[in-house]
Protein backbone atom coordinates (compact mmCIF):
# COMPACT_ATOMS: atom_id res chain seq x y z
CA UNK A 1 0.00 0.00 0.00
CA UNK A 2 2.82 2.18 -1.22
CA UNK A 3 1.44 5.88 -1.56
CA UNK A 4 3.68 8.14 -3.56
CA UNK A 5 4.13 11.91 -2.16
CA UNK A 6 4.79 13.92 -4.94
CA UNK A 7 6.67 16.81 -3.67
CA UNK A 8 5.16 16.54 -0.11
CA UNK A 9 7.32 13.84 0.88
CA UNK A 10 10.41 16.00 0.17
CA UNK A 11 11.21 17.20 4.01
CA UNK A 12 9.47 16.10 7.37
CA UNK A 13 8.32 19.85 7.75
CA UNK A 14 5.82 19.84 5.20
CA UNK A 15 2.18 18.89 5.28
CA UNK A 16 0.75 17.09 1.94
CA UNK A 17 -3.10 18.63 0.95
CA UNK A 18 -4.57 15.79 2.79
CA UNK A 19 -3.11 16.37 5.68
CA UNK A 20 -0.09 13.68 6.17
CA UNK A 21 3.38 13.80 6.52
CA UNK A 22 4.94 11.68 4.49
CA UNK A 23 8.13 11.42 5.80
CA UNK A 24 7.12 10.00 9.44
CA UNK A 25 5.21 7.12 7.17
CA UNK A 26 8.36 6.44 5.40
CA UNK A 27 9.94 5.64 8.60
CA UNK A 28 7.33 3.53 9.37
CA UNK A 29 8.07 1.76 6.44
CA UNK A 30 11.79 1.32 6.89
CA UNK A 31 10.16 -0.46 10.82
CA UNK A 32 8.52 -2.41 9.05
CA UNK A 33 11.11 -3.55 6.58
CA UNK A 34 13.24 -5.10 9.95
CA UNK A 35 12.73 -8.12 11.96
CA UNK A 36 9.72 -8.71 14.47
CA UNK A 37 10.28 -7.46 17.95
CA UNK A 38 7.07 -7.93 20.32
CA UNK A 39 6.39 -7.32 23.86
CA UNK A 40 4.03 -9.05 26.09
CA UNK A 41 2.69 -7.43 29.74
CA UNK A 42 1.89 -9.98 32.03
CA UNK A 43 0.56 -10.11 35.77
CA UNK A 44 4.17 -11.15 37.18
CA UNK A 45 6.25 -9.06 34.88
CA UNK A 46 6.96 -8.36 31.38
CA UNK A 47 8.51 -10.26 28.62
CA UNK A 48 10.32 -9.02 25.38
CA UNK A 49 11.02 -10.86 22.09
CA UNK A 50 12.85 -10.15 18.70
CA UNK A 51 13.42 -12.08 15.31
CA UNK A 52 17.01 -10.61 14.86
CA UNK A 53 17.43 -11.80 11.29
CA UNK A 54 21.35 -13.04 10.77
CA UNK A 55 22.69 -11.60 7.56
CA UNK A 56 25.35 -13.83 7.44
CA UNK A 57 26.90 -16.82 8.82
CA UNK A 58 29.48 -15.27 10.40
CA UNK A 59 27.92 -13.36 12.57
CA UNK A 60 28.60 -14.74 16.31
CA UNK A 61 25.65 -16.11 18.08
CA UNK A 62 24.26 -13.76 20.67
CA UNK A 63 26.32 -10.44 19.48
CA UNK A 64 24.65 -7.51 17.92
CA UNK A 65 21.93 -7.81 20.69
CA UNK A 66 18.42 -5.95 19.74
CA UNK A 67 16.97 -5.69 23.38
CA UNK A 68 19.07 -3.03 25.40
CA UNK A 69 18.86 -2.19 29.00
CA UNK A 70 18.27 1.48 29.73
CA UNK A 71 18.26 1.95 33.37
CA UNK A 72 18.25 -1.06 35.45
CA UNK A 73 14.61 -1.63 35.36
CA UNK A 74 13.82 -0.80 31.90
CA UNK A 75 14.45 -2.72 28.70
CA UNK A 76 14.10 -1.78 25.08
CA UNK A 77 13.43 -4.00 22.23
CA UNK A 78 13.27 -2.58 18.87
CA UNK A 79 11.91 -2.96 14.82
CA UNK A 80 13.78 -0.77 12.21
CA UNK A 81 17.55 1.14 12.40
CA UNK A 82 19.74 -0.42 15.07
CA UNK A 83 21.55 2.63 14.75
CA UNK A 84 18.66 4.96 15.65
CA UNK A 85 17.94 2.65 18.23
CA UNK A 86 21.02 3.21 20.14
CA UNK A 87 20.35 6.74 19.94
CA UNK A 88 17.18 6.92 21.30
CA UNK A 89 18.28 4.39 24.45
CA UNK A 90 21.57 6.32 24.52
CA UNK A 91 18.70 9.31 25.37
CA UNK A 92 16.33 7.54 26.94
CA UNK A 93 19.64 6.21 29.78
CA UNK A 94 20.22 9.77 30.37
CA UNK A 95 16.49 11.02 31.01
CA UNK A 96 15.89 8.05 33.59
CA UNK A 97 19.63 9.11 34.78
CA UNK A 98 18.45 12.47 35.46
CA UNK A 99 15.54 11.73 36.69
CA UNK A 100 16.68 9.98 39.42
CA UNK A 101 19.29 12.31 40.24
CA UNK A 102 16.75 15.06 41.23
CA UNK A 103 13.85 12.84 42.54
CA UNK A 104 16.01 10.18 44.27
CA UNK A 105 13.20 7.77 43.17
CA UNK A 106 13.43 5.09 39.55
CA UNK A 107 11.35 6.89 36.28
CA UNK A 108 8.20 5.16 36.17
CA UNK A 109 7.29 3.72 33.01
CA UNK A 110 5.18 6.47 31.62
CA UNK A 111 7.79 9.04 32.56
CA UNK A 112 9.59 6.86 30.20
CA UNK A 113 7.60 6.65 27.89
CA UNK A 114 7.01 10.18 27.55
CA UNK A 115 10.15 11.35 27.60
CA UNK A 116 10.89 9.06 24.40
CA UNK A 117 7.82 10.19 22.76
CA UNK A 118 8.67 13.41 23.10
CA UNK A 119 12.29 13.35 21.76
CA UNK A 120 11.30 11.31 18.99
CA UNK A 121 8.38 13.77 18.27
CA UNK A 122 11.26 16.58 18.11
CA UNK A 123 12.53 15.27 14.93
CA UNK A 124 9.44 15.30 12.96
CA UNK A 125 9.56 18.95 13.12
CA UNK A 126 12.22 19.77 11.09
CA UNK A 127 13.51 19.50 7.85
CA UNK A 128 16.89 19.34 8.62
CA UNK A 129 16.89 15.94 10.60
CA UNK A 130 15.25 12.87 9.66
CA UNK A 131 12.85 10.98 11.58
CA UNK A 132 13.92 8.00 13.76
CA UNK A 133 13.35 4.60 11.41
CA UNK A 134 12.16 2.60 14.77
CA UNK A 135 9.38 1.14 16.69
CA UNK A 136 10.80 0.88 20.21
CA UNK A 137 8.81 -1.35 22.33
CA UNK A 138 9.08 -0.50 26.29
CA UNK A 139 9.36 -2.07 29.24
CA UNK A 140 9.40 -1.43 32.64
CA UNK A 141 7.92 -2.50 36.20
CA UNK A 142 7.10 0.08 38.50
CA UNK A 143 5.25 1.21 41.36
CA UNK A 144 1.56 0.69 39.24
CA UNK A 145 3.09 -2.54 38.17
CA UNK A 146 4.38 -4.13 35.04
CA UNK A 147 4.09 -1.68 32.13
CA UNK A 148 4.53 -1.81 28.02
CA UNK A 149 4.49 1.25 25.50
CA UNK A 150 5.05 1.09 21.92
CA UNK A 151 6.76 4.24 20.70
CA UNK A 152 6.55 5.10 17.10
CA UNK A 153 8.64 7.56 14.79
CA UNK A 154 5.63 9.73 14.96
CA UNK A 155 6.64 10.28 18.35
CA UNK A 156 3.26 8.81 19.26
CA UNK A 157 3.55 5.97 22.28
CA UNK A 158 0.68 3.88 23.90
CA UNK A 159 0.01 1.84 26.87
CA UNK A 160 -0.15 -1.79 25.28
CA UNK A 161 -0.80 -5.53 26.76
CA UNK A 162 0.74 -7.06 23.90
CA UNK A 163 2.26 -5.12 20.97
CA UNK A 164 4.60 -6.20 17.89
CA UNK A 165 6.43 -3.92 15.37
CA UNK A 166 8.64 -5.22 12.04
CA UNK A 167 7.58 -7.10 9.24
CA UNK A 168 5.50 -9.64 10.65
CA UNK A 169 3.74 -8.16 13.41
CA UNK A 170 0.63 -8.74 11.65
CA UNK A 171 0.91 -12.60 12.18
CA UNK A 172 2.31 -11.95 15.49
CA UNK A 173 -0.75 -9.90 16.59
CA UNK A 174 -2.67 -12.07 15.34
CA UNK A 175 -1.48 -14.78 17.91
CA UNK A 176 -0.61 -12.13 20.61
CA UNK A 177 -4.53 -11.47 20.46
CA UNK A 178 -5.55 -15.33 21.06
CA UNK A 179 -3.41 -15.53 24.13
CA UNK A 180 -5.32 -14.64 27.46
CA UNK A 181 -2.50 -12.33 28.77
CA UNK A 182 -4.20 -11.53 32.51
CA UNK A 183 -3.55 -15.19 33.35
CA UNK A 184 -0.20 -16.22 31.89
CA UNK A 185 2.77 -16.46 33.86
CA UNK A 186 5.77 -15.22 32.96
CA UNK A 187 7.44 -18.42 32.55
CA UNK A 188 4.50 -19.37 29.86
CA UNK A 189 4.69 -15.89 28.72
CA UNK A 190 8.03 -16.41 27.69
CA UNK A 191 7.41 -19.66 26.05
CA UNK A 192 4.56 -18.16 24.03
CA UNK A 193 6.75 -15.33 22.72
CA UNK A 194 9.42 -17.31 21.28
CA UNK A 195 6.53 -19.34 19.69
CA UNK A 196 5.12 -16.11 18.58
CA UNK A 197 8.58 -14.86 16.90
CA UNK A 198 8.91 -18.45 15.70
CA UNK A 199 5.54 -18.27 13.88
CA UNK A 200 5.87 -14.95 12.29
CA UNK A 201 9.52 -15.43 10.81
CA UNK A 202 8.80 -16.30 7.28
CA UNK A 203 11.53 -18.57 6.14
CA UNK A 204 11.24 -17.45 2.57
CA UNK A 205 11.97 -14.07 3.15
CA UNK A 206 15.36 -14.29 5.55
CA UNK A 207 16.20 -17.78 6.41
CA UNK A 208 18.73 -17.29 9.23
CA UNK A 209 17.44 -15.66 12.20
CA UNK A 210 18.39 -16.11 15.94
CA UNK A 211 15.82 -15.45 18.78
CA UNK A 212 16.40 -12.96 21.49
CA UNK A 213 14.48 -13.02 24.83
CA UNK A 214 14.38 -10.94 27.96
CA UNK A 215 12.42 -9.95 30.79
CA UNK A 216 11.48 -7.96 33.98
CA UNK A 217 9.70 -9.99 36.33
CA UNK A 218 10.61 -11.89 40.23
CA UNK A 219 12.98 -14.02 39.05
CA UNK A 220 14.91 -11.10 37.81
CA UNK A 221 14.81 -9.40 41.04
CA UNK A 222 12.03 -6.95 38.80
CA UNK A 223 15.51 -6.11 36.78
CA UNK A 224 15.56 -6.12 32.83
CA UNK A 225 17.95 -8.96 31.58
CA UNK A 226 18.06 -11.32 29.14
CA UNK A 227 16.51 -14.28 29.83
CA UNK A 228 18.80 -17.04 31.57
CA UNK A 229 20.16 -19.88 29.17
CA UNK A 230 18.32 -22.63 29.96
CA UNK A 231 14.81 -20.73 30.13
CA UNK A 232 15.78 -19.50 26.69
CA UNK A 233 16.65 -23.42 25.95
CA UNK A 234 13.23 -24.36 27.09
CA UNK A 235 11.87 -21.28 25.05
CA UNK A 236 13.47 -22.31 21.40
CA UNK A 237 12.09 -25.94 22.04
CA UNK A 238 8.82 -25.04 23.09
CA UNK A 239 8.43 -23.05 19.96
CA UNK A 240 10.35 -25.04 17.11
CA UNK A 241 8.22 -28.03 18.50
CA UNK A 242 4.60 -25.72 17.97
CA UNK A 243 6.11 -24.95 14.60
CA UNK A 244 6.48 -28.71 13.57
CA UNK A 245 2.84 -29.66 14.71
CA UNK A 246 1.70 -26.62 12.34
CA UNK A 247 3.82 -28.44 9.59
CA UNK A 248 2.23 -31.75 10.59
CA UNK A 249 -1.29 -30.66 10.49
CA UNK A 250 -0.25 -29.26 7.01
CA UNK A 251 0.67 -32.27 5.99
CA UNK A 252 -2.00 -33.89 6.79
CA UNK A 253 -4.77 -31.75 5.19
CA UNK A 254 -2.98 -31.82 2.07
CA UNK A 255 -3.43 -35.80 2.02
CA UNK B 1 25.19 26.43 64.61
CA UNK B 2 23.95 29.55 62.89
CA UNK B 3 25.91 31.43 60.09
CA UNK B 4 22.87 34.31 59.64
CA UNK B 5 23.88 37.57 58.02
CA UNK B 6 23.98 40.76 60.77
CA UNK B 7 20.19 41.68 61.33
CA UNK B 8 19.15 38.82 59.63
CA UNK B 9 15.81 37.20 60.50
CA UNK B 10 16.42 33.92 62.27
CA UNK B 11 13.84 31.12 62.91
CA UNK B 12 15.25 30.23 66.09
CA UNK B 13 12.55 27.88 66.54
CA UNK B 14 10.84 24.30 67.81
CA UNK B 15 9.79 21.98 65.28
CA UNK B 16 8.97 18.32 65.22
CA UNK B 17 7.47 15.81 63.18
CA UNK B 18 5.88 12.48 64.34
CA UNK B 19 4.77 9.41 61.84
CA UNK B 20 1.66 7.59 63.57
CA UNK B 21 -0.25 4.74 60.99
CA UNK B 22 -2.27 6.55 58.60
CA UNK B 23 -0.31 10.05 58.54
CA UNK B 24 1.80 12.48 60.59
CA UNK B 25 1.18 14.77 63.28
CA UNK B 26 4.02 18.19 62.85
CA UNK B 27 4.31 20.78 65.51
CA UNK B 28 6.18 24.09 65.82
CA UNK B 29 6.50 27.05 68.28
CA UNK B 30 5.61 30.91 66.48
CA UNK B 31 8.43 32.92 67.37
CA UNK B 32 10.93 34.55 64.92
CA UNK B 33 13.53 36.49 66.39
CA UNK B 34 15.95 39.15 64.95
CA UNK B 35 18.68 39.29 67.77
CA UNK B 36 16.65 39.87 71.05
CA UNK B 37 13.96 41.35 69.19
CA UNK B 38 10.95 39.32 68.41
CA UNK B 39 9.86 40.08 65.01
CA UNK B 40 6.94 37.94 65.24
CA UNK B 41 5.06 35.80 67.45
CA UNK B 42 2.70 34.30 65.48
CA UNK B 43 4.73 33.14 62.99
CA UNK B 44 3.65 30.29 60.59
CA UNK B 45 6.53 27.69 60.52
CA UNK B 46 4.60 24.76 58.76
CA UNK B 47 4.22 25.62 55.36
CA UNK B 48 2.40 23.51 53.02
CA UNK B 49 4.64 22.38 49.62
CA UNK B 50 2.04 20.08 48.41
CA UNK B 51 -1.63 18.99 49.01
CA UNK B 52 -0.57 15.95 52.25
CA UNK B 53 3.34 17.44 52.24
CA UNK B 54 4.35 20.00 54.59
CA UNK B 55 7.47 20.97 55.96
CA UNK B 56 8.98 22.78 59.16
CA UNK B 57 11.26 25.38 58.58
CA UNK B 58 13.99 26.69 61.19
CA UNK B 59 16.94 28.52 60.23
CA UNK B 60 16.81 31.59 58.33
CA UNK B 61 13.45 32.65 57.64
CA UNK B 62 14.65 34.07 54.05
CA UNK B 63 16.71 30.96 53.46
CA UNK B 64 14.05 28.50 54.46
CA UNK B 65 10.86 30.94 53.05
CA UNK B 66 12.74 30.16 49.36
CA UNK B 67 13.57 26.84 48.71
CA UNK B 68 10.09 25.99 49.92
CA UNK B 69 9.07 28.35 47.24
CA UNK B 70 11.34 26.68 45.18
CA UNK B 71 10.05 23.21 46.04
CA UNK B 72 6.33 24.27 45.89
CA UNK B 73 6.84 25.02 42.50
CA UNK B 74 8.30 21.62 41.78
CA UNK B 75 6.44 19.61 43.00
CA UNK B 76 3.09 21.46 41.31
CA UNK B 77 5.21 20.64 37.89
CA UNK B 78 5.69 16.91 39.16
CA UNK B 79 1.58 17.27 39.55
CA UNK B 80 1.10 17.84 36.32
CA UNK B 81 3.84 15.98 34.21
CA UNK B 82 3.40 12.77 36.78
CA UNK B 83 -1.16 13.11 36.76
CA UNK B 84 -0.49 11.85 40.52
CA UNK B 85 0.49 12.86 43.81
CA UNK B 86 3.99 13.24 44.78
CA UNK B 87 5.51 10.85 47.36
CA UNK B 88 6.72 12.82 50.60
CA UNK B 89 10.17 11.24 49.79
CA UNK B 90 9.92 12.97 46.31
CA UNK B 91 9.42 16.28 48.61
CA UNK B 92 12.13 15.25 50.54
CA UNK B 93 14.67 14.66 48.05
CA UNK B 94 13.94 18.05 46.29
CA UNK B 95 14.89 20.02 49.18
CA UNK B 96 18.06 17.68 49.63
CA UNK B 97 18.97 18.74 46.59
CA UNK B 98 18.76 22.33 47.06
CA UNK B 99 20.20 22.59 50.84
CA UNK B 100 23.28 20.55 49.74
CA UNK B 101 24.04 22.08 46.07
CA UNK B 102 24.10 25.05 47.59
CA UNK B 103 25.07 24.71 51.24
CA UNK B 104 27.55 27.56 51.50
CA UNK B 105 24.82 30.20 51.09
CA UNK B 106 22.22 28.70 53.19
CA UNK B 107 21.22 28.31 56.93
CA UNK B 108 18.08 25.96 57.38
CA UNK B 109 17.38 23.25 59.09
CA UNK B 110 14.02 21.80 57.47
CA UNK B 111 11.70 18.95 57.95
CA UNK B 112 9.67 17.37 55.65
CA UNK B 113 6.53 15.48 56.71
CA UNK B 114 3.28 14.30 55.21
CA UNK B 115 1.32 11.69 53.72
CA UNK B 116 1.61 9.43 50.12
CA UNK B 117 -0.43 6.53 49.15
CA UNK B 118 2.90 4.78 48.48
CA UNK B 119 3.60 4.64 52.27
CA UNK B 120 1.09 6.45 54.67
CA UNK B 121 2.63 8.68 56.85
CA UNK B 122 6.38 9.85 56.54
CA UNK B 123 9.18 12.02 57.87
CA UNK B 124 12.26 13.22 56.65
CA UNK B 125 14.71 15.42 58.01
CA UNK B 126 16.95 17.75 56.29
CA UNK B 127 19.73 19.33 58.84
CA UNK B 128 22.58 22.31 57.83
CA UNK B 129 24.72 20.88 55.06
CA UNK B 130 21.86 19.12 53.61
CA UNK B 131 22.49 15.27 54.14
CA UNK B 132 18.91 13.62 54.20
CA UNK B 133 17.29 11.52 57.21
CA UNK B 134 14.49 9.37 57.11
CA UNK B 135 13.52 8.84 61.07
CA UNK B 136 10.11 7.85 62.60
CA UNK B 137 10.19 11.10 64.29
CA UNK B 138 12.33 14.30 63.97
CA UNK B 139 12.99 17.37 66.37
CA UNK B 140 15.05 20.32 65.03
CA UNK B 141 15.76 24.17 65.48
CA UNK B 142 17.72 25.86 68.38
CA UNK B 143 15.11 24.63 70.69
CA UNK B 144 15.29 20.30 69.93
CA UNK B 145 18.54 20.34 71.77
CA UNK B 146 16.43 20.94 75.37
CA UNK B 147 14.23 18.36 74.65
CA UNK B 148 16.35 15.52 72.84
CA UNK B 149 16.10 13.57 76.23
CA UNK B 150 12.63 14.00 76.96
CA UNK B 151 11.76 12.86 73.44
CA UNK B 152 14.20 9.39 73.51
CA UNK B 153 12.39 8.85 76.37
CA UNK B 154 8.75 9.39 75.52
CA UNK B 155 8.66 7.98 72.10
CA UNK B 156 7.27 5.03 71.56
CA UNK B 157 6.91 2.93 68.46
CA UNK B 158 2.91 2.78 67.19
CA UNK B 159 2.00 5.52 69.14
CA UNK B 160 -1.83 6.75 68.28
CA UNK B 161 -2.78 9.82 66.56
CA UNK B 162 -4.01 11.47 70.05
CA UNK B 163 -0.46 9.99 71.65
CA UNK B 164 1.92 11.93 69.04
CA UNK B 165 -0.49 14.82 69.43
CA UNK B 166 0.11 14.76 73.31
CA UNK B 167 3.91 14.23 72.98
CA UNK B 168 4.53 16.67 70.53
CA UNK B 169 2.19 19.16 73.00
CA UNK B 170 4.13 18.76 75.55
CA UNK B 171 7.90 18.33 73.70
CA UNK B 172 7.22 21.42 71.93
CA UNK B 173 5.75 23.24 74.92
CA UNK B 174 9.03 21.94 77.07
CA UNK B 175 11.41 23.54 74.47
CA UNK B 176 9.47 26.93 74.56
CA UNK B 177 9.83 27.53 78.56
CA UNK B 178 13.60 26.92 77.98
CA UNK B 179 14.69 28.10 74.37
CA UNK B 180 14.30 31.98 74.32
CA UNK B 181 14.67 31.55 70.43
CA UNK B 182 11.57 29.67 70.76
CA UNK B 183 7.84 30.83 71.81
CA UNK B 184 4.48 31.70 71.08
CA UNK B 185 1.72 29.49 70.57
CA UNK B 186 2.13 25.91 69.51
CA UNK B 187 0.98 25.22 66.00
CA UNK B 188 0.51 21.67 65.35
CA UNK B 189 -1.25 20.06 61.94
CA UNK B 190 -2.21 16.34 61.54
CA UNK B 191 -1.74 15.28 58.20
CA UNK B 192 -3.52 12.12 56.94
CA UNK B 193 -5.46 10.53 53.68
CA UNK B 194 -8.28 12.55 54.22
CA UNK B 195 -6.64 15.99 55.01
CA UNK B 196 -4.87 18.38 57.16
CA UNK B 197 -6.19 19.60 60.13
CA UNK B 198 -4.68 22.46 62.09
CA UNK B 199 -4.51 23.82 65.32
CA UNK B 200 -3.39 26.41 67.56
CA UNK B 201 -2.29 25.54 71.42
CA UNK B 202 -1.85 28.92 73.36
CA UNK B 203 0.42 29.78 76.86
CA UNK B 204 -2.41 28.85 78.42
CA UNK B 205 -3.26 25.62 77.79
CA UNK B 206 0.12 23.57 77.45
CA UNK B 207 0.37 20.26 79.48
CA UNK B 208 1.40 20.88 82.57
CA UNK B 209 5.35 21.65 83.51
CA UNK B 210 7.05 22.35 86.61
CA UNK B 211 8.06 26.35 86.85
CA UNK B 212 9.34 26.33 90.88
Amino acid sequence: MTSIGTGYDLSVSTYSPDGRVFQVEYAQKAVDNSGTAIGLRVKGGVVLAVEKIKHSRLLVPNSNKRIMTAGKHIGVASAGWMSDTRHLVKRTRDEAHNYHDIYKTNAPAKIIAERMGMYVQAYTLYSAVRPFGVSTILACIDEDGPQLYMIEPSGQYVGYRGCAAGKGKQAAKTEIEKLNLEELTVREAVKEAARIIYAAHDDAKDKLFELELSWICEESNNLHTHVPQAVLEEAIEYAEKALNEDDDEMEDDEE
Amino acid sequence: MTTLKPGEVNLGTTIMAVKFDGGVVIAADSRTSTGTYVANRVTDKLTKVEERIYCCRSGSAADTQAVADIVKYHLDLYTSQHDEMPTVKVAASLFQEICYQNKNNLSAWIIVAGWDKQTGGDVFEIPIGGSLHRPEFAIAGSGSSYISGFCDKSYRPGMSKEECIEFAKNAVGLAITRDGSSGGVIRLAVITKDGVERQVVYGNELPTQYTG
